[in-house]
């Protein structure tokens, strides 16, 4: 009875690690299936890290039995006074030796990598996309400058190619961190982070912000959404060229609101402000404010009152200045400022 | 027990005024388990919110003050002196010394500690308790509204002072009050441990006084050194956390794992495996401990050279922690392990802190950390590692001198309760945490979204909550239990090593009528082994001379809260008035002379024979 409370130690253990491993989660955000090359290098280094550290676990698990179960005190009368060994030269030796010997297996590829992943940061090679990212409480700001595009929210990369970012915020400090395409790197207020970011394969990725910055630090989300080159470029145009654009008398009476109304923090096209994001493919966005649902409703019930949905944000409430018809042409006008089919 | 020559006090007056390091232990210890259950509460909380996805049990607002009361609570609140208050009861005991160098000085660090604590906490009632997380980072801290962070700001430096002079006090106390024949190299491990952690504060704590000095400038007096527009750089104040924070978690750990060592090697009636490299190493690990405080910030941004620098350096620090792991396991190879509570404690840390430190060498790694840092990831790391370790080390340390500090013992069925219940609950909460973080969950965050595979890991997770809940307030019944009934206690109810098993329980006001002669490593089980049944003395019999006890500490550490208190609300005039009466408190203390009292050789037992 008493060699089986070894085993009943493990066994909550691995109830929970079979719970947990219930998949290894979300495909377009969990950093345990790499989309990226900054993420497969990553993965891999876990990997090395993890299977020494089981290694070693293995070791000390195995001690841990034999302790446990032969060495026990059999009882009250057991009165018996062991031998006091003083310790083992020998043993200090070999158990301080190993392990720098494994650290050095896992030191070598680590130094390598960190390197390998600063590559190209500073000089940018010729012809790559350069993406200049603000994070701001609580939404992010995406401008390429040698493409002349502005948008936010959803992050349009070519794939294939190693897109470099330069990362900075405007506030307090954030985190961009894309899990399923690379590691993150922190948008500092008073420097500027540079990174690279290379999807494999076209898709939809989920990003997050990753450093405390306020009430809605939770609610910062943002998509990456990687296209095939000519999809990418062709893109990138329609970015340039795009502005306001009302196709019917609502949509009009919406863009003449948005005018009077938003125009001051949001720019469409090149007009407008920049304290808001810019929504010029507001239509072909995912998400309403990066986390809701992109319906019209959700559209609406942001507008009247975007404190409800994310607390401690900048956006005024605008449901008293604007009536329900107003709202409606509104909506109108904001779903239809698209780029995409 | 003796009857002695001073004036019968009132028990409150005697306990506000007291400069007797196991009073003082106790107050402490007292202390940090109401904070220590602050704090779990307030976890309780955030992991009720985190049960379901987009749930609303507290606003966001609310969450993030209670994730920052959680941490700076159970850091700075509940381990650190609950730390500190076995180190009081215990080490001078352990080196047989009557008190510790400094007696005035020890509880002037305990009521300053309450001061900070309080003022951490009145922000609760105040308007919002402070919200930019345990580590404060800048701008968020300098730009959070309402008065939060001042409270954080100001609770922490006060607290702060009373650490870093209690780290002076046993740093002296242990170099100075030795009794005669213990070299450094016949310390006890708790001792040895104690020393070098108080080295580490005397080392890391002025960083943090100074990052939350530039913080209480920046927000209180308009300076700008955090300040972007400005020409500020907040990195410099994350430098400055963490020249602090890292040592900070070995201040933590290293004196649990002073505690481990006594624990294990008394339940396995078997001297300490490897002493003199477990000395080594513990010293080394806080030598290492300075020189890896940029693995907290692998993703600021400062380049590849200084990331693999500090990545080396980190991988290092496994190796004496190894060292001491192995240590361990070859002092219970070949004894006879008995499983007392306590022992449960120590042997169930094992598995929980290696698996804690195997998630730190894969922290190690920066590329890696670009995706572990700031996710679920690191959260179970340093859970895996405080409570696996220090919290462990705590309730370990609880059991086992529970009987020196009160004179009763802690029932032992209950005890083993709280252990499998709380072991079960700490797995099943933290463990998950590890997918959490790998599938994309960044930490400190109110809610998450559905349908981002996070839901099953998070139910999980707050149901291992509940079972730590449930196995604390066991622990607390049986606190309560065994302070209004508890069993007696003898004096040496473990068969220990160590001095302070040599002496009655609870320990005499002045610990040892005689100075013991220590001759050799586990004083006291040598002579035991000898047939002894008591220390040799290494002094005749006479009077002993007590210091005087004094309000002065209470008065000095509230004149610094009144100070506190009103700079935060701007007003200067009562801020002056407070650090008058702090200057007073000190002057007087410098200009009178304490002569202290004397216990007198008549009222001490028979020549020779300790405790009973």
């Amino acid at each position: 009875m008493k060699r089986w409370r070894n085993v009943w130690r493990f066994l909550p253990l691995l109830s929970v690690i079979a719970l947990a491993l219930t998949g290894c989660g979300n495909e377009q955000l969990t950093a345990m299936l790499p989309k990226g090359e900054g993420a497969e290098m990553q993965f891999n280094l876990m990997m090395l890290s993890l299977y020494i550290m089981i290694g070693v676990f293995v070791v000390v698990a195995l001690i841990y039995t034999v302790v446990l179960v032969r060495f026990r005190r059999r009882g009250e009368s057991d009165n018996e006074i062991p031998e006091q060994t003083e310790g083992n030269v020998v043993l200090e030796i070999l158990w301080t030796v190993v392990p720098i010997i494994l650290l050095l297996i896992l030191a070598v590829p680590t130094v390598m990598t960190t390197f390998a992943l600063d590559e190209g940061t500073e000089k940018v090679p010729e012809g790559a996309t350069v993406i200049k990212v603000t994070a701001h409480q609580y939404w992010w700001e995406f401008e390429y400058p040698d493409l002349e595009v502005k948008t936010s929210q959803d992050l349009y990369i070519p794939t294939g190619e190693r897109v470099y970012f330069e990362l900075v915020s405007k506030d307090v400090t954030h985190s961009f961190w894309v899990p399923t395409l690379g590691g993150k790197m922190d948008t500092n207020t008073a420097t500027t982070n540079k990174m690279w970011l290379n999807a494999q394969e076209p898709g939809t990725y989920y990003g997050k912000c990753a450093e405390l910055c306020g009430p809605s630090h939770a609610l910062m989300d943002f998509k990456v959404i990687a296209q095939e080159k000519e999809d990418f470029e062709a893109w990138a145009e329609k970015m340039k060229e795009a502005g306001s654009q009302a196709a019917s008398d609502q949509a009009a009476q919406g863009e003449e609101i948005f005018a009077n109304s938003c125009i001051g923090c949001h720019a469409v096209g090149s007009e407008g402000g920049n304290t808001g994001p810019n929504l010029t493919n507001f239509g072909d966005r995912e998400k309403v404010a990066g986390i809701l649902d992109h319906t019209d409703q959700n559209i609406k019930d942001w507008i009247s009152n975007p404190s409800e949905f994310k607390p401690g944000n900048n956006m005024p409430a605008f449901g008293d200045q604007l009536n329900d018809e107003e709202l409606d042409a509104l909506v109108v006008y904001l779903q239809g400022l698209k780029v995409e089919e | 027990m003796s009857a002695h020559a001073y004036k019968k006090k009132n028990p409150v007056w005697d306990w506000l005024t007291t400069v007797d390091h196991k009073k003082i232990g106790i107050l402490y210890l007292a202390s940090g388990a109401f904070f220590f259950l602050l704090g779990g509460l307030e976890a309780i909380l955030l992991r009720v919110q985190l049960l379901y996805p987009e749930f609303d049990f507290v606003g966001a607002e609310t969450f993030n003050q209670l994730l920052t009361m959680h941490g700076t609570t159970m850091i700075f609140l509940a381990a650190m002196p609950l730390i500190f208050g076995f180190m009081n009861a215990i080490v001078p005991l352990q080196i047989g010394a009557r008190d510790v160098a400094f007696p005035f000085v020890n509880s002037l660090g305990f009521w300053l500690f309450t001061a900070g604590g309080i003022l951490l906490n009145l922000g609760w009632f105040l308007g919002g308790a402070p919200d930019a997380g345990w580590t404060g980072y800048a701008p968020l801290s300098t730009t959070s509204p309402g008065n939060g962070v001042d409270f954080y700001v100001l609770g922490l430096q006060i607290s702060g002072i009373g650490t870093l002079i209690g780290g002076i006090n046993f740093l002296v106390t242990i170099i100075n009050m030795r009794a005669p024949g213990m070299t450094f190299m016949r310390m006890p491990l708790f001792t040895w441990s104690s020393f070098i952690t108080s080295g580490l504060i005397l080392f890391a704590f002025p960083a943090l006084t100074i990052g939350l000095a530039l913080l209480m400038f920046d927000r209180l007096f308009g300076s700008q050194f955090f300040a972007a527009e400005a020409g500020g750089n907040p990195i410099i104040y994350e430098h400055l956390f963490w020249i602090f924070g890292h040592p900070e978690v070995y201040i933590l750990v290293l004196p649990a794992f002073g505690m481990f060592s006594e624990i294990i090697a008394t339940f396995a009636r078997k001297r300490l495996f490897g002493y003199s490299a477990m000395v080594f190493a513990t010293a080394l690990i806080g030598f290492l401990g300075f020189m890896v405080w940029v693995h907290h910030m692998f993703t600021v941004g400062l380049g590849p050279i200084a990331n693999s620098i500090f990545a080396v350096a980190t991988m290092l620090i496994a190796v004496p922690t190894g060292v001491k792991i192995f240590n361990w396991l070859f002092t219970m190879w070949g004894g006879k392990v008995s499983f007392p509570t306590a022992n449960l404690f120590a042997v169930g840390f094992i598995p929980s802190f290696v698996l804690g430190g195997m998630t730190g060498v894969m922290l190690s790694v920066p590329p890696a950390d670009y995706q572990y840092h700031d996710s679920y990831f690191v959260v179970a790391h340093f859970h895996y590692v405080i409570v696996g370790g220090v919290v462990f080390g705590l309730f370990a340390g609880m059991y086992y001198w529970w009987p020196k500090i009160f004179g009763t013992v802690l029932n032992e069925f209950l005890g083993k309760l709280h252990f499998w219940l709380f072991f079960i609950g700490f797995h099943l909460t933290f463990f998950p945490m590890h997918f959490l973080g790998l599938m994309g969950m960044p930490r400190r965050v109110y809610t998450y979204l559905s349908g981002q595979s996070l839901d099953e890991a998070n139910f999980a997770a707050t149901m291992g909550a509940f079972l730590m809940g449930l196995a604390t307030i066991i622990m607390v019944w049986n606190i309560i239990q065994t302070s209004v009934k508890g069993k007696k206690a003898g004096n040496d109810p473990w068969d220990g090593r160590t001095l302070e098993w040599a002496i009655a329980s609870p320990a005499p006001e002045y610990n040892f009528a005689q100075t013991p002669l220590v001759r050799g490593l586990d004083a006291w089980w040598l002579e035991k082994r000898a047939g002894n049944k008591a220390m040799v003395a290494a002094e005749p019999l006479d009077d002993i001379h007590m210091p005087d006890s004094s309000i002065l500490p209470l008065v000095l550490s509230l004149g610094l809260f009144i100070a506190a208190l009103a700079a935060i609300y701007s007003n200067w005039i009562i801020a002056i008035g407070g650090l008058v009466i702090t200057a007073a408190a000190m002057i007087l203390r410098s200009v009178i002379d304490y002569h202290g009292y004397h216990i007198h050789k008549e009222d001490l037992p028979a020549e020779g024979r300790e405790g009973k």
